[in-house]
């Protein structure tokens, strides 16, 4: 209880001292993303397959023109907890793409694309990229992960418990990018973009990708689908580390209890 | 504490094995026989977490050295190329990366203890030092251990860190080329940094064994703050006592370290050390990770570069002295009601120098760095000296025995003596 009372004095000190020096916040240049509801939030979270397909539809047909995909694999488009593709559509996928290669003679040659193989480069290094675009395009494998936001003090601590746990930041960043484009006079304006001018012309727009299923084609719709794809892109064993995570919780919060009630046998005696 | 062992080990082999080395013996002596006080609280289970978590991050360490690439043009992709294709490739990488953090909560807890409980006091001077050692060369191995994956933050932060000596007079610049093995932050850094990285966490198991040592020594200080005087009433054996209640904080400790490798391992990262290396392009915040913050903030406090250098140094070489620069005559803050109000503050101004050094060096946050950084100080180089000298303290019990009887209801069971 004194110590209680000592953390509260403290607190109180500390806190006026605070209020004193209170900080100018330099924030509100750009408003934060809206949240999106992915399926695969949350520590139950699996990705939704055909959102997945229908998201490396739109990468094809539409961000590919510019932005390379070079971890990724195409084998990784049927791994367990992706896309899951069937083999034969890689296959017959990874044979659409021309591959850099050498014959046995040493000779470089183009030949068919293998599963094994991952996505091509459009351009030899970044500076030939920014030739032909202007900047050079980033690379799609991480950017899920290598773009986000901070939510501020205090919410970002909420970020990280059981719960209320938000680990889509990035993803949420992406999709409200590409749906961001809300000015129709200027088509390289973005409303979530730093600085709201983007290199990146309005990439989407309605009935811009045939989708097979009877999923609406909206903006909107391509945007998520897009942005779930390239997220799964950057983390392709979100689903087997969540379930190999339950697990090992399981296991962990049973041997914490035995462990209790172990120490409290054996100490019952000492105090 | 411990004396002279008087294990004899039960097996023919043991006895004769034990006569030639007695290495049964010292294990025996440090981690069953050795006398813990009876009244250590949970704050007292840090120690065994940070033993686990060191070997943790080595074996992690090890696995992944296998599979990473020390050069600037495959770094970033042998990172990945772990993250992908390699069999639990994720599970080191997370582990290793949250586990620095594990790593740095568990010590920053066993040293906001010992400052609480006066640890540091004689005869704990000398394990005291060690652990100020061993907490510098863990900030040198996380700090280039998060320059390895060599992505934005990567680079940016080495650049930052390293630019610092070239703040030391006359020699600063010849040093930092030095350290850089060029005139910027370039390949031969990053392949000194892997190769000190890999040294390191070795250098330190030396250190932590000297740590043990010079803990089985002196024995544990307690939450009481008085020494052992009968080991029989004040102690209890290592195993089973601390064994099992170490083990359950642990597990529970791991519990929480299972939480972040699992469902946020992002979450105490950076975003932007996603992005591979580019020193065309500066990030907007070149942040550390969190455990340097507070540190980081007093650096910026300072309006010279050589002055905050060395307040950053010095906020961390004060610890070192503060067996001297203690004058009390009690150890445990549960009998200083001044110290512990004092301490709480200092507790939160880490906290919020934290805060200041993830926030943007400008207005009114450099100001309130400057206010909290004075504390820092003051909290150890006047507050505690003065402190010692006028502060009434309250009455400490006589013997260990004496305060878990009196915690426990029975005030006054002088037990017949």
């Amino acid at each position: 209880m004194k110590t209680f009372k000592s953390i509260f004095t403290a607190a109180l000190i500390v806190g006026a001292a605070a209020m004193a020096t209170a900080p100018a916040n330099a924030a509100g240049e750009v408003e934060n993303p809206s949240r999106q509801s992915w399926s695969f939030a949350g520590p139950f979270g699996k990705f939704d397959r055909a959102q997945l397909q229908r998201g490396f539809q739109v990468y094809r047909e539409v961000c590919a023109a510019c932005h390379t995909l070079n971890r990724v694999a195409f084998r990784n488009l049927s791994e367990r907890g992706g896309p899951e593709f069937s083999d034969s559509q890689i296959k017959a996928l990874a044979a659409e793409y021309r591959i850099k290669d050498f014959d046995d003679k040493g000779e470089p040659i183009e030949r068919e694309g293998r599963a094994a193989d991952r996505f091509p480069r459009q351009f030899v290094n970044a500076d030939a990229a920014a030739a032909v675009h202007g900047v050079a395009p980033p690379d799609l494998s991480v950017i899920a992960k290598a773009r986000g936001y901070s939510r501020g003090f205090p919410l970002f601590i909420l970020d990280a418990l059981p719960g209320m746990a938000y680990q889509e930041h990035g993803v949420d960043y992406l999709a409200a990018l590409l749906m961001g484009y809300t000015n129709p006079d200027d088509l390289n304006w973005n409303r979530y973009f730093p600085g709201h001018a983007i290199k990146m012309a309005k990439p989407l727009s309605a009935d811009q990708v045939a989708y097979t299923d009877g999923t609406p084609t909206t903006e909107a719709q391509y945007a998520k689908d897009v942005s779930a794809f390239l997220f799964w892109a950057a983390e392709p064993k979100m689903e087997e580390r969540k379930r190999t995570g339950l697990n090992v919780m399981l296991f962990l919060l049973v041997f914490a209890g035995l462990m209790y009630f172990t120490k409290k046998k054996i100490w019952a005696d000492v105090h | 504490m411990s004396g002279h062992s008087t294990y004899v080990p039960q097996s023919a082999i043991g006895r004769w094995f034990e006569s030639r080395l007695p290495i049964l013996g010292l294990m025996h002596g440090s981690f069953v026989s050795y006398p813990t006080p009876r009244n250590l609280n949970y704050m007292w289970t840090f120690g065994a977490m940070l033993s686990f978590m060191l070997v943790a991050q080595i074996v992690t360490g090890i696995a992944l050295a296998m599979h990473y690439t020390p050069h600037v043009d495959f770094a970033f992709a042998s990172v990945e190329h772990i993250m992908r294709d390699v069999n639990w490739g994720w599970f080191m990488r997370y582990a290793h990366a949250n586990g620095a953090s594990m790593f740095f909560i568990a010590v920053y807890m066993h040293m906001f203890r010992g400052l609480y409980y006066g640890s540091y006091k004689a005869p704990r001077e000398v394990l005291w030092i060690l652990g100020v050692i061993i907490f510098l060369l863990m900030m040198a191995t996380a700090f280039m251990g998060y320059v390895l994956p060599w992505g934005q933050m990567s680079f940016w932060g080495a650049t930052v860190i390293t630019n610092l000596f070239s703040a030391i007079p006359l020699v600063g610049e010849a040093i930092t080329t030095w350290l850089w093995g060029g005139f910027s932050v370039d390949n031969p850094t990053l392949n000194r940094f892997f190769s000190l990285h890999y040294l390191l966490p070795f250098m330190l198991v030396g250190i932590v064994i000297l740590h043990v040592w010079a803990l089985h020594v002196a024995g544990q200080n307690n939450p009481a703050g008085v020494e052992v005087k009968n080991v029989q009433r004040d102690t209890v054996p290592f195993t089973p006592y601390a064994t099992a209640k170490d083990g359950f904080a642990l597990v529970v400790f791991l519990i929480f370290f299972a939480w972040f490798i699992f469902y946020v391992p992002n979450y105490l990262g950076h975003a932007d050390n996603y992005i591979d290396a580019n020193p065309l392009v500066t990030p907007a915040h070149i942040v550390p990770e969190w455990y340097f913050l507070p540190f980081y903030a007093i650096l910026r406090a300072i309006p010279s570069k050589l002055g905050g250098v060395i307040a950053m140094f010095g906020s961390i070489a004060v610890l070192a002295f503060l067996p001297w620069l203690d004058t009390s005559k009690v150890k445990s803050a549960s009998f200083r009601p001044v110290y512990k109000v004092f301490f709480w503050v200092f507790v939160l101004v880490a906290i919020g120098l934290g805060y200041l050094g993830a926030m943007p060096a400008e207005g009114g946050y450099v100001i309130a760095a400057r206010i909290l950084t004075a504390y820092y100080f003051g909290f150890f180089l006047l507050i505690m000296p003065l402190l010692g000298m006028f502060e009434t303290p309250k009455a400490v019990p006589a013997t260990i025995a004496d305060a878990v009887l009196a915690k426990h209801g029975n005030v006054v069971m002088n037990p017949a003596e």
